[in-house]
C-alpha cells in the first residue's frame, strides 16, 4: 500500500523511460502534470493525501539560476529525502517550501509551489501562516538563549496561546515527543544553551513541534552532531513519521536509505531522479544518480 | 492575519521615521542656522564677512577672517602634537602591547574621550596657562625679547586640543592599523625585515587611509571644539603673529558672544555657525568617503 | 648597527608618547581629584549655591544635570533603537538608506556649539519653548543619537543570524522576531550605548549653554530653566567666581565619567565573554 502510495506520488518523475536517458529529457512530460495540479486543488478530496504540490519550479539567484524546473509531489506522512552534492539547490529547493528564502535578497522565483491546494507564492497568501503549518529544524542546533520552557513555548504564544496550564501541556508533551522529557524535566527554566549538541537538536524539533505543524523541514539535522545523537534523532523521526510529513535534506546516504520513503536526487538544481527510496538506492535508472549513491562522486 | 500584516507594514515605516529623524535633524539644522545667519551674511557682504579683519561688533564691523585664524592656528598645533602622538599610541596599542596590557591603554583612551571639555578648559587654566607665562615666555625671550603673553594664547589652547583630540586619532587609526591582514606583516618578516621595519614600511602605509580618516575626524573635533578653546585662548579677535599670542575662534567667539549680542550681532554669529558647519560638513564628507574607499579596498 | 640604532629611536620614541599621553591622563585626573575632592561635601551635595555659587553647593544643578540628561534619554533611546532595527533588521540597500545612513553621520560629526545655535534658533525661539530644560534636553537628544544608534547596531549585528531563522520559521512575524528575541540578545550592547550617552550628556557644556537658560533655582518642569553641572564649572571658571567649587565639580564630573566608563567597558567586556 505505502509502495504504491509512493510511486503515485511521483508518478511522471518514475515513468517508465528508456535507462540511461538523460534527465532533461523528461521536462517536456511535465506540463502535463500543471493540469493536474490545478484540477487536484479544486477536488480536495480526491487528494487529501497530497501536501506539496511543486510544479516547474524555478528559483533565480541574482543571475544565478539555482533552481531548474523543479516538480515534486510531497504526500501526507511519509518521509522525502533530498540527496545531492553539496550546492546542487536541495538545501535551497527546501527553504522555498515554507518561504524562508525570503529573507535573502536578490531571489526570484518562478512556477507553482502549492502547500494544501494553494499557492504560498500567491499574492494574499500567510506566510506567517505557511511557517506555522511548515516547521523547520536547522542544520546547526539553534535554540534561544532563553530558557527550555520559553523556547517550545516561544511559539504558542507567538501564536495566541497564553494559558499557563496549556503551555505546561504543551512542553511536557513535546518533550515526551522527542525523548528528551526524562532529560530535562528538572531544568526546564534553565539556559537552554546548556543542553548538549543533541539534546539542544531535540529541542528544537519540539519546539517545532509545539506549533503543531503538518509538515517539518529538516535541513541536515544530524550534519553537526555525534553518531550516537544522530541515532536518536534518527529513531525520532521514524516515530514522528505517523503524525507529520517530512522533508529532509542529508549529505549521508545511508540515512536517507534508512529513514526515507521516497528520494529525490539532486544535481546543478535539477531533479536528477525521483522515487521510491529502495528502488533508487537498489537500481537507480539515472548514471549519475548511481555515481553518487555508490560515492564515486559529491 | 490581514491585521497582522497592516501592523507589521506599520511598524517598519515608524521604523523609517526613527532612522530618518537623524536626517530631518541635520535638514533642520542646516535650514535654521542658515536661515539665521545668510541674512547678516549678506547684508554685510560674503566676501567682507569672510574676508574681513576687523571683527568688533560694537562698531558694526563683523570680518571673520581673525576668528578663521585663530581657530586654523589652534587646530594646526592641535594636529601637530595630536597626530605623531595619536599615531603611535596606535601603533603601541596595535602591535607592541600584549592584548590585556593593551585593553587597559584603552580603556586609559576612553577616559580621555570622556573628560568634559569644561574640566579640560579648567585644568589648562589652571596647571597650563601659568606654566607658559612663568615658564615658556622666559625661554622665548631670549629668542624674542619683546615677547609677552598672559598665558592665554594658541599654544595654551593647541595642547590641550591635541589632547582631546587623541582618543579620536588613536582608536581610529588602531582599527585601521589592526585590520591590515596578518599575510602583509608575515610577508614582510619573510623577507627579513624585522618588526620596526614592518610597522613603519608595510603596516603603516596600508593603514594610511584609516589614519588619514582619523586625522580628518580629530581635525574636525578640534575645530569644532568650543569650551576648552574659549577658557585658553584668551578670545582677541586678532590675527595672530606667534604662538604665544591670544587668539578668538570661531566655536569660541559664538558661545561667549551669544549671550550678550544685539539682533544683529546675533545673526552675524549665526553666519559664523555658518562657516563652521560648512568646514565641519566638508571635513565630515571627506572622512566618510575615505573609510568608505577604505571598506571597499579590505572587502577586495 | 643602523638598524639597530633605527630600532632604538621608533620605540623610544613610540613609548614616550604613548607614556605621555598615559600620564598626561593620569596628571589631569589625580591633579583634579585631590584640589577637588576635599571640598565635596554633603553640604556641598545637598545645599543650594549662595552668592552666585561662592558659598554652599550645588544641588540645583544636580537635580538640573539629571533632569536634561533623563530626558535627553528618553527622546533619544527609543529614536536611537529603532533607527538602529531599521538599518539592521529591516533596511534594504538601496539610495535612500545611503542617504540616510550618511546624514546619521554627518550628525554624529557635527559640533556642539551647532546644536546649541539650532537649539537656540529652533526649539527656544522657534518653538517658543524658552530657555529651558525641555529646548536643552530636546537639543542634547539629537546629539547623543548618532551614539545610540551606532552602539545599538553593533550589538545587533553580533545576534546570528541562526535565532532569526529560527524564530521566522515558527511563524513568527519579523517584528516579533525582533522584540522577542533578536532585541533581548541586545540589552547589554543598548546599555552600552545608553550608559556612553549619559556620559556625553554630563560632560556636554556648549548645547545647553545655549538653550537652558543657567537658572541656579532647582526646576520644577520641564519649562523651567535650568544650570548643568559642566556649564556650572564654566560660569564659574570664566568669571572666576570659586576655584574651590570649580574643584570640586571638577572632580565629581569626573568620579561620574570614570563610574560611566567602568560600567560601559565592565558591560561590553562580559558580553565578548559571553560569546
Amino acid at each position: 500500500m505505502n509502495m504504491n502510495m509512493g510511486a503515485a506520488a511521483v508518478q511522471t518523475s518514475t515513468m517508465p523511460r528508456p535507462t540511461g536517458a538523460p534527465a532533461a529529457s523528461q521536462t517536456p512530460a511535465m506540463p502535463r502534470q500543471a493540469g493536474a495540479a490545478f484540477t487536484e486543488a479544486k477536488t480536495e478530496a480526491a487528494d487529501a493525501e497530497l501536501v506539496f504540490d511543486i510544479n516547474k519550479l524555478n528559483l533565480h539567484y541574482g543571475s544565478f539560476h539555482g533552481l531548474k524546473d523543479v516538480s515534486i509531489r510531497i504526500e501526507r506522512n511519509k518521509i522525502m529525502a533530498l540527496i545531492g552534492p553539496s550546492g546542487c539547490g536541495k538545501s535551497t529547493f527546501l527553504r522555498t517550501l515554507n518561504r524562508m528564502n525570503d529573507l535573502i535578497p536578490y531571489v526570484s522565483i518562478d512556477g507553482l509551489v502549492c502547500f494544501d491546494g494553494k499557492d504560498i507564492y500567491g499574492r494574499n497568501y500567510d506566510v506567517t501562516d505557511l511557517r506555522k503549518k511548515v516547521g523547520m529544524v536547522f542544520q546547526k542546533p539553534n535554540p534561544f538563549p532563553k530558557t527550555v520552557f520559553d523556547n517550545i513555548t516561544y511559539g504558542p504564544k507567538i501564536h495566541g496561546k497564553k494559558n499557563r496550564k496549556q503551555l505546561d501541556e504543551i512542553v511536557e508533551r513535546t518533550l515526551k515527543e522527542v525523548a528528551l522529557w526524562d532529560e530535562v524535566k528538572d531544568r526546564l527554566h534553565k539556559p537552554a544553551l546548556g543542553l548538549s549538541g543533541g539534546q539542544q537538536q531535540r529541542l528544537c524539533i519540539a519546539r517545532c513541534l509545539a506549533v503543531e505543524p503538518e509538515v517539518i523541514l529538516m535541513d541536515e539535522p544530524t550534519s553537526a552532531l555525534d553518531p550516537v545523537a544522530t541515532l536518536k534523532i534518527e529513531e525520532l523521526m521514524d516515530g514522528l513519521r505517523e503524525k507529520y510529513t517530512i522533508i529532509i535534506v542529508t549529505h549521508n546516504m545511508q540515512q536517507a536509505g534508512r529513514i526515507s520513503n521516497e528520494t529525490a536526487f539532486f544535481l546543478h538544481g535539477e531533479i536528477v531522479e525521483i522515487g521510491d527510496t529502495e528502488t533508487i538506492f537498489s537500481t537507480p535508472t539515472n548514471k549519475k544518480t548511481e555515481e553518487y549513491i555508490t560515492g564515486r562522486f559529491g | 492575519m490581514r491585521q497582522n500584516r497592516f501592523v507589521e507594514k506599520s511598524i517598519e515605516k515608524l521604523l523609517f521615521v526613527a532612522a530618518a529623524i537623524a536626517t530631518i535633524s541635520v535638514a533642520l539644522i542646516t535650514i535654521f542656522v542658515f536661515r539665521s545667519g545668510l541674512p547678516a551674511m549678506s547684508g554685510y557682504g560674503f566676501a567682507n564677512f569672510l574676508f574681513g579683519a576687523d571683527w568688533s561688533p560694537g562698531n558694526g564691523e563683523y570680518g571673520i577672517l581673525a576668528l578663521t585664524a585663530g581657530t586654523l592656528a589652534v587646530t594646526f598645533l592641535a594636529l601637530l602634537i595630536g597626530i605623531p602622538t595619536g599615531v603611535c599610541c596606535a601603533v603601541f596599542l596595535a602591535e607592541i602591547l600584549p592584548k590585556r596590557a593593551a585593553a587597559v591603554f584603552k580603556f586609559a583612551i576612553e577616559l580621555l574621550a570622556g573628560i568634559p571639555s569644561v574640566v579640560y578648559g579648567f585644568f589648562g587654566l589652571i596647571v597650563i596657562v601659568p606654566i607658559i607665562s612663568e615658564h615658556v615666555l622666559p625661554l622665548w625671550q631670549r629668542v624674542n625679547p619683546d615677547a609677552q603673553t598672559t598665558g592665554l594664547s594658541i599654544l595654551a589652547g593647541g595642547f590641550i586640543l591635541a589632547v582631546m583630540i587623541l582618543p579620536t586619532i588613536v582608536s581610529i587609526s588602531e582599527n585601521a592599523i589592526s585590520s591590515v591582514p596578518q599575510d602583509y606583516r608575515e610577508a614582510s618578516l619573510a623577507v627579513g625585515a624585522n618588526k620596526r621595519e614592518t610597522i613603519v614600511r608595510v603596516l603603516i602605509p596600508a593603514a594610511k587611509s584609516g589614519i588619514l580618516a582619523s586625522i580628518i575626524l580629530g581635525m574636525g573635533r578640534a575645530i569644532g571644539e568650543t569650551m576648552a578653546v574659549m577658557v585658553l585662548t584668551g578670545n582677541v579677535a586678532m590675527l595672530p603673529k606667534g604662538i604665544l599670542d591670544p587668539v578668538a575662534t570661531l566655536t569660541g567667539t559664538i558661545a561667549m558672544e551669544m549671550s550678550y549680542a544685539g539682533p544683529t550681532h546675533q545673526e552675524a554669529l549665526f553666519g559664523v555657525g555658518i562657516v563652521l558647519f560648512v568646514i565641519i560638513l566638508i571635513l565630515n564628507l571627506a572622512a566618510q568617503a575615505i573609510a568608505r574607499k577604505m571598506g571597499a579596498v579590505g572587502r577586495e | 648597527m643602523n638598524r639597530k640604532l633605527g630600532d632604538i629611536s621608533f620605540y623610544g620614541i613610540v613609548l614616550i608618547l604613548s607614556l605621555a599621553t598615559l600620564a598626561i591622563l593620569i596628571v589631569i585626573i589625580a591633579y583634579v581629584m585631590r584640589q577637588g575632592l576635599p571640598h565635596i561635601s554633603w553640604e556641598f551635595l545637598s545645599q543650594s549655591p549662595e552668592h552666585m555659587g561662592r558659598e554652599g553647593g550645588i544641588l540645583p544643578i544636580i537635580v538640573g544635570t539629571v533632569f536634561v540628561t533623563l530626558l535627553a534619554l528618553a527622546i533619544a533611546t527609543p529614536i536611537g533603537v529603532g533607527a538602529a532595527v531599521f538599518f539592521a533588521e529591516y533596511s534594504k540597500e538601496g539610495r535612500v538608506v545611503q542617504v540616510i545612513r550618511t546624514f546619521t553621520e554627518v550628525l554624529a560629526g557635527i559640533p556642539s556649539i551647532i546644536f546649541g545655535l539650532f537649539g537656540f534658533a529652533f526649539f527656544v525661539v522657534f518653538m517658543q519653548m524658552g530657555w529651558s530644560i525641555l529646548s536643552g534636553g530636546l537639543s542634547l537628544s539629537l546629539m547623543i543619537l548618532p551614539t545610540i544608534i551606532r552602539s545599538t547596531e553593533e550589538s545587533l549585528k553580533t545576534v546570528p543570524l541562526s535565532y532569526r531563522e529560527g524564530s521566522l520559521s515558527l511563524g513568527a512575524t519579523k517584528w516579533e522576531t525582533t522584540v522577542k528575541v533578536v532585541l533581548p540578545c541586545c540589552r547589554k550592547g543598548i546599555l552600552t550605548g545608553l550608559i556612553l550617552g549619559i556620559g556625553r550628556a554630563v560632560g556636554e557644556t556648549a548645547v545647553l549653554y545655549l538653550t537652558i537658560g543657567g537658572s541656579i533655582r532647582i526646576p520644577t518642569s520641564l519649562f523651567d530653566p535650568a544650570r548643568t553641572m559642566s556649564m556650572h564649572m564654566y560660569m564659574m571658571t570664566a568669571e572666576g567666581i570659586s576655584r574651590e567649587k570649580s574643584f570640586a565639580t571638577a572632580a565629581l564630573l569626573i568620579v561620574i565619567i570614570l563610574i560611566v566608563n567602568s560600567i560601559a567597558n565592565f558591560i561590553s567586556n562580559r558580553m565578548k565573554g559571553a560569546q
